[in-house]
């Protein structure tokens, strides 16, 4: 595991207690806990069905899932009393597996409003154009991201590559506390996947958290995690650090599914 | 900020009744209710007409009588009973059009309240504003500077006096009194209205706009607007309404008639916000507009921007006839409705010169119960050769109450021409919004940024002075429409 001497004396920032939710009367999470302090890296992995995008919807407040008991406590603050765009401006993002198009509105009119619905929420003046502007050239840079994407109407007609580039665009953009990846590397070729990876390594801080949601480990290799929590029927059956990953890709998910059915 | 917080802050919104539905309290001088010879006198001789005014409005009166009530449209119209309207209503005091000065201060409030500073120092810059309050025109601004070009920009009921020839030669000749039932009613009874005049090769150096106001309890409002370009003329033009919250229907008839001569150039917007009806449709201004260009020379074009969110139903089909070869029309509109608002609008493009071009992009947004409809003809002469139009209509919907449809008529009498339709409906999606909320954007702001959207080809049309306003328009007639 790299050094990183913020390691130690970490401030709590999320804490998922014995959370559990469902949809149309679906029940996905079944006591689902975690614990994420700041500037660490959790990589959420876990067969198909296990719950994973129904965990990043829930913290972002989709209105869909209904939550039935459990608590989540992010910043010391309850989360779940928050509305979606609360938890935005508090600093949740979640990155979108499938980001969505809003045909005519530019990304930069988009990243203006919300930067700006942020500052407001925040007790700040809107931020000045020309700042504005600056600061998007800055954060463009990070994932090589072409300055003709961002006068175009956002995600429409963007690649798979461009629209999730987008995403980590976006989350440099608003400086979020806790970054929630959705299946970020879905359908990326190795080129994006790296893009995207050096977008999020260079964004993470000592006061900043990530929890990334993948199937597959390869992700994992560049941006690499200090934890690796494998969900299965809406549960954390197993933790361990990066080395979980690279045994989970060469064996599977059967036997994680073998060992919790013995030990149930 | 807390979730009790927040749900009042929603509450607010939703509950957010229509910003200019105060009424002014001020001693105004009326007809009696109805509507007869008398009273199509009454008016003519309060705006001290000529002889052969009065006489055209008898004419259009006595058409009327003769007229039903059409029934085409996409709506339910009740009746309307023409003997419980007062056909005019002006502020008492005289007022001298010269000087800003004689303008009842009450006045200068209301408009100012409404965002139209008619005052010397709080004027906008590069717009001359003509101020229409119920029947009269109380004030036009700019007016000696536009006069130094040699544009004329003035109530109609002033031109009547001051260019008797213009207005002789051109009122009623793109819409005739015969033209439909609106219009013959309008003929008879208008009141006022602007007259715009730019001469030959004369670019209008500023935009011109007209702001009307609906006041007065039971009046209806006629105003008639004629705007003639010269050759090789440009001229901007704007309109804005509003009118106070009142639990009766209004009637708002009014025709606009355009004139584009060889190389002019007429570019008309219009920003229309009367008070639409509470949310279970009480009250609300009926604005049944007959508004028609007339492209008379050769390379002429006439552009019709409007962005229409107000008013219980509105029901008009501004269009564009091309007579000059090589001629252009261009119709770009929004209509958004919400509650129980209904919209049955569009264009007529008539293709009568060889050459000629039009463009269509309508843009459709319903919300809550409303209904909208885009009704437009795209029409081809036989001797139009070489015609050709393009035709793109959106329907957006918002909630699953509300209602959009399209009459598109097509009509081609000459082989040459070429003529495309597109058209798609959408809905605002859950995930668009949530996507918005997402990056910290609330609900009522995502919808204002979504729909911006949606129209951005149509409020890009509008000058710089009015789009930012259209757009914060459309955010805060959606309001209240999703969640």
């Amino acid at each position: 595991m790299d050094y990183r001497p913020w390691s130690i004396n970490k401030k709590k920032m999320l804490s998922i207690n014995d959370l559990k939710a469902e949809i149309e009367g679906k029940k996905i999470l079944n006591g689902l806990s975690l614990e994420v302090k700041a500037g660490e890296i959790h990589a959420i992995m876990g067969p198909n069905g296990a719950g994973k995008s129904t965990l990043s919807s829930v913290l972002a407040g989709r209105t869909e899932y209904e939550v039935t008991s459990g608590s989540v406590s992010y910043e010391g603050k309850n989360l779940l009393d928050m509305s979606p765009e609360d938890r935005a401006r508090e600093g949740l993002f979640l990155a979108f597996q499938y980001p969505i198009e809003i045909p005519g509105v530019s990304t930069t009119n988009f990243l203006k409003t919300a930067v700006n619905e942020k500052r407001k929420y925040l007790g700040l003046d809107p931020m000045e154009a020309t700042d504005f502007l600056k600061m998007m050239r800055e954060k463009m840079d990070y994932v090589e991201m072409d300055k003709s994407l961002t006068s175009r109407s956002l995600n429409e007609g963007f690649s798979g590559g461009e629209k999730k580039r987008n995403e980590v665009f976006q989350m440099a953009m608003l400086e979020p506390k806790l970054c929630i990846m959705d299946e970020t590397d879905s359908g990326l070729d190795i080129d994006a996947l790296r893009l995207v990876s050096n977008g999020v390594n260079k964004l993470r801080n000592k006061d900043n958290a990530f929890l990334v949601i993948t199937h597959y480990q390869r992700l994992l290799d560049y941006i690499v995690p200090d934890f690796v929590h494998v969900l299965y029927k809406g549960r954390i059956v197993k933790s361990g650090d990066k080395e979980l990953a690279k045994e989970l890709e060469a064996k599977g998910y059967d036997w994680i599914k073998q060992e919790v059915e013995a030990n149930s | 900020m807390s979730d009790t917080q927040e749900v009042d802050i929603i509450d607010q919104v939703v509950s957010q009744e229509y910003k200019y539905g105060f009424s002014t309290d001020i001693e105004m001088e009326t007809a009696p209710m109805g509507l007869s010879e008398d009273i199509v006198r009454f008016i003519s001789s309060k705006k001290n007409e000529p002889e052969w005014m009065l006489e055209w409005r008898l004419k259009a009166y006595r058409y009327w009588l003769t007229l039903e009530e059409p029934n085409w449209q996409n709506f339910d119209l009740k009746p309307i009973n023409y003997q419980d309207i007062i056909y005019y209503a002006a502020p008492k005091e005289k007022i001298k059009l010269d000087s800003l000065d004689q303008v009842d201060p009450e006045l200068l409030k209301t408009f100012e309240k409404l965002g139209i500073s008619l005052s010397e120092q709080k004027r906008l810059s590069g717009v001359a504003v003509d101020a229409v309050f119920d029947s009269v025109s109380i004030a036009t601004t700019f007016k000696d500077q536009l006069y130094e070009k040699g544009v004329i920009f003035c109530a109609i009921s002033e031109a009547l006096h001051e260019h008797p020839e213009l207005v002789k030669k051109y009122i009623g000749s793109v819409v005739p009194y015969t033209d439909n039932y609106f219009s013959a009613l309008n003929a008879a009874v208008f009141s006022d209205g602007s007259f715009v005049y730019i001469p030959k090769g004369v670019r209008c150096p500023m935009e011109l706009s007209t702001y009307f106001r609906i006041n007065a309890e039971n009046t209806g409002q006629f105003e008639r607007t004629l705007i003639i370009a010269d050759d090789n003329s440009y001229v901007s033009y704007l309109e804005g309404c509003t009118a106070p919250m009142r639990d009766e229907n209004q009637l708002h008839a009014a025709v606009v008639e355009l004139i584009a001569m060889e190389k002019a150039e007429i570019k008309y917007s219009t920003v229309q916000n009367w008070y639409p009806g509470d949310k279970d449709g009480k009250g609300g201004i009926y604005n049944f507009v007959t508004k028609r260009g007339s492209c008379e020379g050769a390379h002429s074009k006439i552009s019709w921007t409007q962005v229409e969110t107000g008013s219980a139903i509105t029901w008009k089909y501004p269009s564009c006839i091309l007579k000059g070869d090589y001629s252009t029309g261009e119709f770009f509109s929004v209509a958004v409705t919400n509650n129980r608002q209904i919209a049955d609008t569009g264009t007529k493009m008539i293709h009568i010169g060889k050459h000629t071009k039009s463009r269509i992009v309508s843009k459709g947004i319903s919300a809550g119960k409303s209904h909208n409809s885009y009704r437009g003809l795209v029409k081809i002469n036989k001797r139009a050769e070489n015609a050709r139009n393009h035709t793109q209509c959106d329907s957006m919907l918002i909630g699953d109450r509300s209602g959009a449809h399209t009459f598109p008529y097509i009509e081609i009498n000459n082989k040459t021409a070429q003529v495309e339709h597109e058209a798609s409906t959408s809905k605002i999606g859950e995930d668009q919004i949530f996507y918005c909320n997402q990056r910290g954007i609330g609900t009522e702001e995502a919808v204002g940024l979504i729909v911006n959207g949606f129209c951005k080809e149509v409020l890009n049309q509008l000058p710089m002075e009015f789009a930012v306003e259209a757009q914060k328009l459309l955010a805060v007639s959606l309001e209240g429409s999703v969640g």
